[in-house]
């Protein structure tokens, strides 16, 4: 068991640079997950933390060890790979008894680990099988499996989840969720998929373009977005943007309409407003050309465009509410669910 | 084509054994010729079912000294001396081949890709070409007439250094990476898993060098001056010369079948793993 410390790091390419001086610290036994769109750096960030890419500047820190010298197997580390890396050589037994064959371990104590394992992943019955008679979820187990042998201080899961179906992918979710609570194992995941990344992370750490966005609990992230990015990527579907005018707490935006704000903000700004904290309301401020309605069961998304623009704009309705292309709804929205970005930089304005 | 039609299976049935009868009738008159009596084999017209003369043929061609009124080898020694060259050669280039591709690919050294087409460039200078030198090299190094002669200035090869290039490509980069984590050094991620992942391969590259190496004429014609070291193909064609005297067929033709078997042997008992070996995809 151990925390992680990331300080300044930096991975450039020649003269590329990747990564911009990621920093953030990792308490003793939290899951983390990393979460970005493609090519945003997170597997990078979390390859280098695992010691098989190497560190341009900057350090990382397990335990109170400086780590960037050192290959992956000093580490103290285990990772989980996306297309899960199993030998495919190897019996089940064997791909989860190799690392500690390498290291030397007594045979008997490592076929008692290997049941160990085995037992809590309910993979028993397939020791003997070779990786490719397993389907996708199995090897998974597998790949955990491997993982969990080694008894490491620090879990990396590199987008395990992302090769198998939907429904399994919930399955395994949670599963992994169990297990590291079990353990306590200080874990970082890394996924592009929001949801998994809001329902499995104690923090989640959101990288944009090799910059951190915003480091925080999922309900930080979910409520106080600290850049447009952050709120974009964040909920499903993501949230509405409206370019606004801030004049003494009051926002003006579409055409002719305003909305009273608390914020102190001023000038050329950019509203962000959830589609689930829109409120249907006749004599709202927000007014809606409706284009189409999308009925989910539990609710129904409106979209349409902001009445005599061309701003898309979604609202999510509890239940079923009927809505005909080419008519007008108003909404209102409370103000504290009212997000205030700078125009120009995309950060968020705090009232 | 997936039809059944009776017609049609009789058709291609009969093409197909055409096929083998016109391939296999050179195989039958070698057999047939290996069981006369040597008077038998000069008259025409030459005979096409065996005669009763196999065993003593056998036994003279195998034990004794081969053709009668010359000092050749038995050719048990033959067998035995082509048997050696060709696994040398086979052993030495896939163990060499394995060994450079492994370093082509995963380690990166200054002029890594200028070594990789120097290598590939010897695609360009079989024996052939290079055998003056290459002789004075091993006779300076007193190698004429050893199965090191033999077997070392053809053992170095781009082919099979290209081939296993291309099949480390593609195990995927996350085997390695996952030995790393699981602490392999390089030599232990080579020994553990890319031999046993390129199993096939070597198996498939084996039946080609073994065959090759049997195979091979002029090399050993040029190092070889005792009958001790004469190899199995190039002594078939110094007994059609021997000894002033019309050809021995039976014995001629016996040594020819002898010389046969291995590379059969090689082939059949590893056809499955050869056939996988050229064709499999899935790592």
């Amino acid at each position: 068991m151990a925390s992680i410390t990331m300080k300044d790091l930096v991975k450039a390419y020649g003269n590329v640079e990747v990564l911009h001086h990621v920093a953030g610290e990792i308490e003793d036994g939290e899951l983390i997950v990393i979460v970005g769109p493609s090519g945003c750096g997170k597997s990078t960030l979390l390859r280098m933390i695992a010691g098989l890419e190497t560190i341009t500047s900057g350090d990382v820190k397990i335990g109170d060890k400086i780590v960037n010298d050192l290959e992956p197997a000093e580490r103290d580390i285990a990772m989980v790979f996306q297309n899960y890396a199993l030998y495919p050589h190897m019996s089940v037994r064997e791909n989860m008894a190799y690392g500690l064959k390498i290291r030397k371990i007594a045979k008997d104590e490592i076929e008692q680990r290997v049941q160990e394992a085995a037992d809590i992943l309910e993979i028993r019955e397939y020791l003997d099988r070779k990786p490719r008679q397993l389907s996708g979820g199995q090897r998974q187990r597998v790949a955990m499996g491997r993982a969990i042998v080694r008894n490491p201080q620090v879990f990396l899961f590199d987008e395990p989840l992302s090769n198998l179906d939907a429904k399994l992918r919930v399955q395994m979710r949670l599963e992994i969720r169990k297990l590291q609570q079990r353990l306590g194992v200080t874990s970082i995941y890394v996924t592009h998929d929001q949801v998994e990344a809001m329902t499995l992370g104690d923090r989640l750490m959101v990288l944009n373009g090799g910059y951190v966005e915003q480091f925080g609990t999922p309900i930080e992230l979910y409520n106080r977005p600290a850049t447009l990015f952050v709120a974009g990527f964040i909920g499903s579907p993501s949230m509405n943007f409206l370019p606004a005018t801030a004049d003494s707490g009051i926002l003006k935006f579409g055409k002719a309409a305003s909305i009273p704000s608390a914020n102190h903000a001023a000038g050329a700004v950019t509203l962000g407003i959830r589609p689930e904290h829109l409120v249907h309301d006749d004599a709202g401020p927000i007014k809606i050309t409706v284009q189409m309605s999308e009925h989910l069961g539990a609710n129904t998304l409106i979209h349409g465009v902001l009445e005599g623009t061309d701003t898309d704009f979604v609202a999510s309705m509890l239940g079923h509410v009927t809505a005909d292309p080419g008519s007008t709804m108003s909404f209102s929205a409370l103000t504290e669910n009212l997000h205030i970005f700078d125009a120009a930089s995309g950060k968020r304005i705090e009232g | 084509m997936i039809e059944n039609r009776p017609v049609l299976n009789i058709a291609s049935h009969a093409v197909l054994i055409i096929g083998i009868v016109i391939v296999a009738l050179p195989i039958w008159i070698t057999f047939v010729a290996a069981t006369h009596d040597p008077v038998r084999m000069t008259q025409a017209p030459i005979p096409m079912l065996p005669g009763g003369h196999f065993w003593e043929n056998f036994t003279q061609t195998l034990f004794g000294g081969g053709l009668s009124g010359t000092e050749s080898a038995p050719v048990w020694r033959m067998l035995l001396n082509s048997l050696m060259m060709a696994l040398m050669i086979s052993f030495g280039k896939i163990a060499i081949s394995l060994l450079s591709a492994f370093a082509i690919v995963y380690f990166k050294f200054p002029f890594r890709m200028g070594f990789f087409w120097l290598i590939f460039i010897t695609l360009m200078l079989p024996v052939e070409v290079r055998i003056l030198p290459t002789f004075e090299v091993v006779a300076d190094l007193g190698m004429l007439n050893s199965y090191w002669g033999l077997s070392i200035p053809l053992i170095a090869s781009a082919t099979a250094t290209f081939m296993f290039r291309q099949v480390f490509l593609t195990i995927p980069d996350e085997m390695l990476e996952s030995a790393r984590i699981d602490g392999a050094g390089p030599l232990r991620f080579f020994w553990d898993i890319l031999i046993p992942l390129s199993r096939t391969n070597i198996a498939a590259l084996f039946v080609i060098l073994f065959i090759y190496g049997w195979n091979q004429y002029l090399w050993p014609l040029l190092i070889t001056t005792e009958t001790d070291m004469t190899t199995i193909v190039m002594s078939i064609k110094q007994m059609l010369e021997a000894a002033e005297q019309s050809p021995q067929w039976n014995i001629i033709m016996m040594t020819a079948l002898l010389a046969m078997i291995p590379p059969v042997f090689v082939v059949v008992a590893m056809q499955r793993l050869f056939v996988q070996g050229l064709t499999e995809t899935d790592k």
